[in-house]
């Protein structure tokens, strides 16, 4: 049993104490840690992923217990991507973080940086519920505290808002897991899905409740509508490179999603009749075109982006729920599209941010590296759009080949062109606001001087728009590979076997059982 | 018992989701800590219902309740703890910079309304 798998766990929850109480007062230590810690996760995220790339799956029994009675982490090919993507993300935000000063704007960025990580990886690498909810605690908690970092009136407002409707959608999980374990009596997935299959179709009542609440709560965490409320202004009002990172936590609703929905309650089970095709698809249809609606209609460019993450992470959704191996895998390559190009959207919304007294799109004038700005700014927008040539008309093709024979396809596809449009044109409206109309308008006499955004921001921007275009001219492996683990999740016995079956500290030897 | 503890839990939620419907911190943080009781209630509820039974494997014991419930209970009850005190500090630094204990958006310009029946 390799330790490895434990370690995206285990490193950064070491790190964080370290930098709280040994480096507080040393800016200069604390980045050096911060920034060698997250290489580190990637190259022990790319060594995972590439161990279990041959399809195997690693499991680690906490403590040596066996699967049901003991914890354990399961890494299977769709956990090690989520959190090689995760710490590539993190990488890149942190480096944004240090180059833009962020970091030294409020106190211990870069400990509730490194909780943030953990929680993050704990939830992808879980292969039980009830750790499922406990390390949403821990990212959440963590996320708190960067959500108000630097403080300020209109962003601890927000934090409230955020932190308690983030507080009932912990409750409705604890609900969640109490009926799943009254009707199933355990919470390890493996251990679930085999129980699930043997519940009689006249016995459904409280698993179908407990699926239903827990579709529900993760479905806050994807910012479905109607339970998006939360993420237009806490994701506004956070500080840049914060809100740049949360665009993976919409992503672990999704990934929640996957697995769950996947394995332990998988579509062609009696007891979920309905669930998926006549909830969850229009749900997710409702939220692009919303989304994509929201980017038309707002009036500052941090909620436009905002509304844009609820978009895309509707077209996600779309592709999940039609719960097919196409779907899933169109899904998988949408989301690290849409990880990436959501945070180039929230540093750019920034690098706009140091050149202007705000962020309505209104017509001010010119600021400094405007040039610069709107380059990274088109990049960006193309790719959230998804135009071509970038990786989101890609994966939007993907969707659309994936729902041709859907039930709802003709909706599937009305909706998905037209909310492009939409966003199209939203888009358009606030790069010519933001950088086009500047030029008409004099600037006032006395303008407060503006420092130029560092260079080491620019940098961070650059890689995350250099890992869009290698996405796009990859396309062809990465959709092979998010092919392959979507196969694994549509055959999920090799992990339902591996997790049970191993023995563990006092199983009793096999031939005795 | 049964009804007991059902009652208990369903007039928890109740009032639970009464309060947080009130829309101003105060009442909406009360609101979230009964539904943490609801819930911590429930949780125990979901190993069934013994009285006075042993948790532990025990020589001539036949009757035994669930240990794993508590255990989950214990979890919860020391993450929401931690929550609200969280909670409580941001919505009262909220509450002193801004002057106004609204959770949600206030319309533009309409910020110091004197006196709602929020």
């Amino acid at each position: 049993m390799s330790h490895w798998i434990i370690a995206p766990v285990v490193l950064p929850a070491l790190l964080a104490p370290f930098i709280v109480l040994a480096a507080r007062f040393h800016i200069g230590i604390q980045r050096a840690v911060s920034v060698a810690g997250v290489a580190a996760l990637i190259l022990i995220a790319a060594g995972l992923a590439l161990s279990v790339s041959d399809g195997s799956i690693l499991l680690y029994q906490l403590g040596d217990w066996a699967a049901p009675f003991g914890i354990v982490l399961v890494g299977d090919r769709l956990s090690t991507m989520m959190v090689l993507l995760t710490a590539v993300l993190a990488l890149f935000v942190l480096l944004y973080a240090i180059g833009s000063g962020w970091d030294r704007r409020g106190w211990h960025f870069h400990a509730l940086y490194q909780f943030q990580l953990m929680g993050i990886m704990g939830a992808f690498l879980t292969g039980d519920l009830f750790n499922l909810f406990v390390f949403f605690e821990v990212l959440l908690i963590a996320s708190y505290g960067l959500m108000i970092h630097e403080g300020g009136n209109d962003r601890l407002r927000a934090g409230v808002q955020y932190v308690l409707y983030n507080l009932i959608g912990s409750t409705l999980f604890l609900f969640a897991l109490g009926s799943i374990y009254a009707e199933a009596g355990t919470l390890n997935m493996a251990d679930l899905a085999a129980r699930v299959m043997l519940i009689g179709p006249e016995e459904t009542v409280g698993i179908r409740v407990a699926a239903v609440l827990l579709l529900l709560v993760f479905a806050i965490k994807a910012a479905l509508v109607p339970l998006h409320f939360w993420l237009p202004s806490s994701y506004a009002e956070a500080p840049a490179p914060v809100a740049a990172l949360f665009a993976i936590m919409t992503k672990v609703g999704a990934y929640a999603i996957i697995r769950v929905y996947t394995m332990v309650f998988p579509p062609d089970l009696d007891v979920m009749g309905g669930l998926h095709d006549f909830w969850l698809m229009p749900a997710a249809l409702v939220s692009l075109a919303l989304g994509m609606i929201g980017v038309l209609a707002a009036k500052r460019f941090d909620r436009l982006i905002a509304f844009s993450i609820i978009g895309s992470m509707g077209m996600v959704m779309v592709a999940i729920a039609l719960f097919t191996p196409e779907g899933i895998a169109a899904a998988l390559y949408y989301i690290i599209h849409s990880t990436l190009a959501g945070a180039v959207l929230f540093l750019v919304c920034d690098l706009v941010r140091t050149g202007r007294p705000n962020l309505d799109l209104r017509a001010q004038a010119p600021m400094l590296g405007t040039s610069l700005t709107a380059g990274v700014f088109f990049v960006g927008a193309i790719a959230m759009v998804g135009l071509p040539p970038l990786s989101g008309f890609l994966g939007k093709l993907l969707l659309l080949d994936a729902a041709y024979e859907a039930d709802l396809g003709v909706w599937i596809w009305a909706v998905v062109l037209i909310a492009s449009l939409i966003s199209l044109v939203g888009f358009s409206r606030a790069g010519s606001v933001l950088f086009w109309k500047s030029h008409s308008v004099t600037p006032p006499e006395k303008m407060p001087p503006v420092a130029r955004p560092a260079a080491l921001s620019y940098v961070a921007v650059g890689g995350l728009i250099a890992l869009l275009i290698a996405h796009t001219v990859f396309a062809g492996q990465v959709h092979r590979y998010t092919t392959t683990i979507a196969a694994q999740l549509f055959a999920p016995a090799p992990y339902i076997t591996t997790v049970i079956d191993t023995p563990g500290k006092l199983s009793p030897p096999k031939e005795d059982r | 018992m049964e009804l007991l503890v059902a009652s208990a839990i369903g007039i928890l939620t109740a009032g639970g989701l009464y309060l947080v419907l009130r829309l101003r911190t105060f009442p909406v943080i009360l609101g979230i800590s009964l539904l943490t009781y609801a819930v911590n209630v429930f949780l125990f509820a979901s190993g069934r219902l013994t009285v006075g039974a042993p948790p532990i494997l025990r020589d001539g014991v036949s009757t035994y309740t669930d240990p794993l419930p508590q255990a989950l209970v214990l979890t919860a009850i020391v993450i929401s703890f931690g929550m609200t005190a969280v909670v409580v500090m941001i919505g009262l630094g909220a509450y002193l910079g801004s002057d106004d204990d609204h959770v949600d958006d206030q319309p533009a310009g309409d910020l110091h309304r004197p006196e709602d029946a929020g």
